[in-house]
């Protein structure tokens, strides 16, 4: 009997049920996007704070002091120590490679310019966009990735094979904005440094130090310093986990099992450390203007889609036990039959739960992969990735829409059951 | 007793001595008062839906002012350098800030190079050690130099020139000044390398005046370029330049955030919305008894129609207004607690929550009845 009283509610208040399903469904919607979104955003900010740089950078242990005022350099060039440029693709075999966006060496080197003007002039050696390979896995690094805001300008403004970011086996540079002013240069001219006749692909622009600089291939800034494999130091960028009081205690003072947490947690106090094991003789430091700031704005930014998800919880939640208690509060009539033909508040209630039952169940699946769809949109068109659902999201997604379901139509069920039949009956309500 | 107070005349007396009211009026107010759960429950969901509405523009309006002081944790996003390694005049500051307001924070730095008792150069740098500290937050410092001849230390400098910590000379030119360190500065880049040492100081040990000045300026990306285009007017021998690093991050970072909350934003007031209206429209078709009786009795259907209509109204107008105040005050609290400043009242909201709140109302209170108006009023009354 029981099941057929279900059955038969279903299949005559079809409109009714359908009503109530799409409210649990919207709902449902609603609650599994922002779910998705807020469990995600954390990954996905921390991808753009990327863009401000940087937020470590390995030095050599036994490095002297940088005299350098305003980027330029007042240091006899060969003076100080280096890293190898042979050990930097052992980066990517740290325990936090996937968390490793990219990084890119640095190799300062004083020029002469020929020609009239015969001042010195700084040129940087770097990675632009070079492909390496650690083990099985190639990848591509340099300060396209590293340092977004560089930006490469030919002088009609648009690239060409001519015109552009140097290859990084080429000979050819990029000349820093100002610097090109004061010479008069463009790109496709050459330009003697240090008694090399040399191209120029680009004007770069960062805003910052390379605007008075030349910027160059590694190699070549190798070549001229005389030094093959020399890196001065080597800037990384990396997604990290916001400090806490785990993140900021010494390693030496730790027992093995905090050690073990706190090695295998991405802080950026860790990831520096575990770059100072890969990379022989060298000194790995936070750049603290990007890190320590990139670890409240991040928290910021996920506190507040905590909140906001909060509020689409509550909204959906109210939402659907609106529409339960609507559906249910038109059927006392029926109620009120059952009660006259001897039916208990016991299995009245219970006929009425498992409706919900059904109806949360049907929306909640509906609802779950219209939200998937809604998040992976977010996700598109807000920050051109993939927002996940893990798939761990459904059964809680399933459990909140069936608790909602219930909690909304407990009350209006409890006053329904209470409802006098015969008042019911004779249409008084 | 109280029953003996309505007998039909004592009714008709009370009615007849009381001031009169149009039954449009009365009907409206009874309505209310008489169904007391029902209106109370759909006025819930109108308070609800308008303060979750409330709280959601107020956010979207506020948190990127917000964020944007968070942003200026990152420090200067514009430098103004002398050209050429000259000095800037005397009264750069004060241009500065008289151009940008007390308020923007502008630090000057000068810079030497030094050398140390073993003829080693070092970089000294003279500022306003005060201003510094508020300009640079991320500066790990252990303790700022407050005595006279005091410096702060880069980490690096320190194994150079006081690897015990103890006070130490450098010359320049030939002047030769006694130092005690402070304390040690860390920062992961250049200024680990550097000494610091309080402006006057450095100038009347070196002679040389700031060249450059280090500006946080607030607002807009607009309003930063506009900053920078008055400070080129004021100052034309220096140039002005933004720090393309951090307004690019922060545009990037505030712009993906605002787009995320946008989407949130409509997201939530769209469920509340939802909300409203299957309320709205249970309460509604749940008279329909009143509706038929109302006909029975002879009522046009624009007096009807007209009588839900205002009852709508003014069921989505008292929502909104205390909805609006409930939203003001999650607002805050999400403000206090995530931001730790409140999010400042925007009354500029409250038209477009009282504009949706009635329509919305309306929205569910038409719908039902043009359903019902097609059905018998003996019909309703009948029960079926």
């Amino acid at each position: 009997m029981f099941p057929r009283i279900v059955y038969e509610s279903f299949r005559r208040q079809a409109r009714r049920k359908v009503l109530a399903g799409i409210a649990i469904t919207l709902g449902v919607a609603v609650a599994t996007a922002m779910i998705a979104v807020a469990t995600d955003i954390g990954d996905k900010i921390n991808r753009e704070l990327r863009s401000y740089g940087a937020n470590l950078v390995v030095t050599p242990q036994e490095d002297t002091l940088d005299v350098e005022i305003g980027g330029v350099n007042l240091k006899p060039p060969s003076d100080g120590a280096f890293l190898n440029e042979a050990d930097l693709p052992k980066i990517r075999g740290t325990f936090w490679h996937h968390n490793i966006v990219g990084f890119s060496p640095m190799l300062p080197v004083t020029v002469k310019l020929g020609g009239s003007s015969a001042k010195d002039v700084t040129l940087l050696g770097t990675y632009f966009n070079k492909a390496l390979s650690f083990g099985k896995d190639d990848f591509t690094t340099g300060v396209r990735i590293t340092h977004p805001w560089w930006k490469v300008a030919c002088g009609d403004g648009k690239e060409s094979p001519n015109c552009g970011w140097p290859a990084d086996d080429s000979q050819n540079i990029l000349l820093g904005e100002r610097l090109a002013t004061k010479l008069s240069q463009k790109p496709g001219d050459t330009i003697e440094v240090a008694g090399r006749q040399l191209t120029i692909s680009g004007i770069l622009s960062t805003g910052g130090a390379e605007d008075d600089q030349i910027v160059a291939p590694l190699a070549l800034a190798q070549q001229i310093l005389g030094k093959p494999g020399a890196v001065r130091r080597v800037y990384v960028s990396a997604m990290t986990k916001p400090p806490d009081a785990l993140s900021a205690r010494d390693p030496k003072t730790m027992t093995p099992e905090v050690y073990d947490r706190w090695y295998c947690s991405p802080y950026v106090e860790s990831i520096a450390y575990q770059l100072q094991e890969v990379i022989p003789h060298s000194h790995a430091e936070q750049i603290r203007q990007v890190a320590q700031n990139e670890g409240t704005v991040l928290s910021r930014i996920k506190g507040l889609m905590l909140l906001v998800t909060l509020a689409a919880l509550f909204a959906s939640a109210l939402a659907v036990s609106a529409a339960m208690a609507t559906a249910i509060y038109e059927r006392r009539v029926e109620v009120g039959l059952m009660k006259a033909l001897g039916a208990g508040n016991l299995a009245v209630s219970a006929i009425f739960f498992a409706e919900a039952l059904l109806l949360a169940l049907a929306g909640g699946l509906a609802g779950f992969s219209a939200g998937a769809l809604l998040a992976h949109q977010i996700g598109r068109s807000i920050f051109n990735s993939q927002i996940s659902i893990e798939p761990v999201l459904f059964p809680i997604i399933m459990t909140i829409a069936v608790f909602v379901t219930f909690a909304g139509s407990a009350a209006a069920i409890r006053r329904a059951v209470k409802f006098d039949p015969v008042f019911a009956l004779r249409g008084e309500g | 007793m109280p029953g003996s107070l309505h007998t039909p005349k004592q009714v008709a007396d009370r009615r007849a001595g009381s001031p009169h009211t149009s039954m449009f009026v009365r009907m409206l107010i009874r309505a209310a008062v008489l169904r007391r759960g029902r209106a109370a429950s759909a006025l819930l969901a109108m308070i609800v839906a308008a303060a979750v509405a409330t709280a959601m523009m107020n956010l979207y309006v506020d948190v990127q002012a917000k964020l944007r002081t968070e942003f200026r944790s990152y420090g200067a996003n514009v430098v103004i350098v002398a050209k050429d390694g000259q000095s800037l005049p005397t009264d750069a500051l004060a241009k500065v800030e008289s151009v940008l307001g007390a308020k923007t924070l502008a630090v000057p730095f000068s810079y030497a190079v030094a050398r140390t008792h073993d003829g080693q150069s070092v970089v000294v740098v003279g500022t306003d050690f005060a201003r510094a500290r508020r300009l640079n937050h991320w500066w790990k410092v252990s303790r700022w130099p407050g005595a006279p001849n005091e410096a702060l230390i880069g980490m690096r400098a320190a194994n150079v020139v006081s690897p015990n910590h103890q006070p130490f000379e450098l010359s320049f030119q030939g002047k030769v000044i006694q130092l005690a360190p402070a304390g040690m500065l860390q920062t992961g880049a250049g200024e680990d390398s550097r000494i610091y040492l309080d402006q006057s100081e450095f100038q009347s040990w070196t002679g040389v005046a700031p060249s450059t000045i280090e500006v946080a300026a607030n607002g807009t990306a607009v309003e930063v370029e506009a900053s920078i285009r008055q400070l080129a007017q004021v100052l034309p021998a220096a140039e002005i330049r933004p720090v393309r690093q951090i307004m690019e991050g922060e545009a990037n970072v505030l712009n993906k955030t605002r787009a995320t909350l946008y989407a949130s934003a409509t997201l939530v007031v769209l469920t509340s919305a939802l909300c409203v209206l299957a309320t709205l429209i249970g309460w509604v078709l749940d008279r329909r008894r009143d509706f038929a009786i109302m006909k029975a009795l002879g009522a046009s259907e624009r007096l009807i129609n007209g009588f839900f209509a205002t009852e709508a109204a003014a069921l989505g107008v008292v929502g909104a207004i205390v909805g609006f105040f409930i939203g003001i005050g999650v607002a805050a609290w999400i403000g206090r607690a995530n931001f730790h400043a409140p999010v400042v009242p925007r009354f500029s909201v409250l038209p477009y929550v009282l504009a949706g709140s009635v329509a919305v109302a309306l929205i569910s209170a038409i719908l039902p009845i043009g359903l019902l108006r097609r059905v018998q009023p003996a019909m309703i009354l009948r029960g079926e």
